[in-house]
């Protein structure tokens, strides 16, 4: 199925400017299939979201339609198609 | 000297400074990498146009480095993570905190120190690193701690001549080394204190702050420790006390002159629980005769009530001749001196706290 992930704009110096990113997973897929796509198909874009170890970076909230996936399934969220996948910086820092 | 480049990590971004008329005016060029906290810059001078680096950390989006060829006009990241932990760590990188060019011999090596502790080597001009597995794996560390800003390897030290030898820094940990290329490494800490410490003089454990040496004499090297001024002159075999004739003992920057390896440059602070210059007044110390004797010198900067402090990769030097000083504080004034820290000029405040420091005479 297709999905896309949403990019907010100070992540869009990685996308070339684009908002969305679509991309191509299995219909069973979780978020964290989704990012692993991701890694793949935009790697400098991905690793401001998901490090190395595969957690998701402190300050990152990644929403599934509306709901954050910190307050779900975490990496293990499903995904449907049709629904965006939405990455925000939290509120945070001063 | 044509120009002069001074690069200048903040906890909000990058700052560039260039002098084209012998470091009396300087221009200031608006802030890059906005909000993100630049723990360590690099300058490769081994190349035909100088490589500059800088780690760029940003709360929200993680840890980078960058690069720069055309004397940072414009700046660029491998595509993957130049900088990352195997995954057989279970680790993720926190922040670059130095960036450090190889020996001569080595054109392509690049040394990156991380939080957490850990040692990087590039072997492609620093586009990707490989971590150091011998001194990740050392059985000490799991009982290095972190220091007040956090545990990570802020000093590198890579020999001028010798590529098999490599000195390393951290707090809290103290000072290892390598003779084989990074194959094993062993704590070089003998005769540096620890007051926090039950056993004075452990062997390791140390929160040395930073450590500097010379190409000239690269067996001399010099700490500036938490509490302890010392130098070694058998490449860390053992280190003898050298602050008599400072006013404290505890700081943060040691930096060495870049034409006379007896001439060595310190802030010093009151103590770990006050970290203001004594009296409160700014002034850099210098010693000319290896840390025999000290003189301070206070000319161009504030002489009462001064409150900042400058970090531990905030100071440096230029390698013209007279040899240019630098130091940024943590209330975001940047200083240069043109006569070897005698006098000094203000070249920016109201930056951010200045975190790291480099010079680059083009």
């Amino acid at each position: 199925m297709r999905i896309a992930v949403v990019v907010p704009g100070a992540l869009r110096q990685f996308t070339a400017g684009e908002s969305r990113i679509e991309l191509d997973v299995p219909a069973d897929a979780t978020v964290g299939t989704v990012l692993q796509t991701l890694a793949a198909d935009r790697p400098t874009l991905h690793r401001r979201i998901q490090d190395e170890a595969g957690g998701l970076r402190r300050h990152v909230n990644v929403f599934v339609g509306d709901t954050n996936v910190r307050d779900a399934e975490l990496l293990d969220t499903p995904v449907r198609a049709g629904v965006d996948i939405t990455v925000l910086p939290s509120v945070s820092g001063g | 000297m044509t120009e002069v480049l001074l690069l200048a990590g903040t906890r909000k971004g990058l700052v560039i400074a260039r002098s084209q008329d012998g470091r009396s005016r300087w221009q200031v060029e608006p802030m890059r990498f906005m909000m993100n906290a630049v723990y360590g810059v690099g300058i490769d001078t081994r190349r035909a146009t100088p490589r500059l680096f800088a780690s760029a950390d940003s709360e929200h989006w993680g840890p980078s480095v960058f690069r720069s060829d055309d004397l940072g006009a414009t700046w660029t990241e491998p595509e993957s993570a130049p900088v990352r932990f195997p995954e057989r760590t279970g680790e993720a990188l926190r922040r670059v905190w130095q960036i450090q060019p190889g020996a001569e011999s080595e054109p392509d090596v690049v040394y990156a120190g991380s939080e957490p502790s850990a040692l990087f080597r590039s072997a492609d001009g620093g586009t990707t690193f490989e971590l150091v597995e011998a001194l990740w794996d050392h059985p000490h560390r799991s009982q290095w701690g972190a220091g007040f800003g956090g545990q990570a390897i802020h000093t590198v030290l890579p020999h001028p001549t010798d590529p098999q030898r490599v000195t390393v820094a951290m707090s809290t940990g103290g000072v290892y080394r390598t003779a084989d290329g990074g194959s094993s490494w062993a704590p070089a800490n003998k005769g540096i204190a620890a007051e926090f410490m039950p056993d004075p003089f452990p062997e390791f454990g140390q929160c040395v702050h930073k450590v500097t040496s010379h190409r000239d004499r690269p067996d001399r090297m010099y700490a500036q420790n938490h509490g302890g001024v010392y130098r070694t002159d058998d490449g860390g075999g053992s280190w003898q006390p050298i602050e008599d004739g400072l006013p404290t003992n505890f700081g943060f920057p040691m930096v060495v002159h870049p034409h006379r390896p007896d001439t060595i440059f310190l802030f010093p602070v009151i103590s770990g629980g006050e970290r203001i210059p004594p009296g409160g007044a700014c002034r850099v110390w210098r010693s000319d005769d290896a840390g025999a004797s000290w003189q301070s010198f206070g000319e161009g900067l504030q002489q009462e009530g001064y409150h900042s402090v400058v970090l531990r990769d905030a100071m440096c030097a230029d390698t013209a001749d007279p040899a240019g000083v630098y130091f940024g504080s943590r209330n975001g004034e940047l200083y240069a001196s043109r006569d070897e820290g005698e006098s000094w000029q203000l070249l920016a405040r109201n930056l951010p706290d200045v975190l790291s420091l480099r010079a680059l005479v083009l």
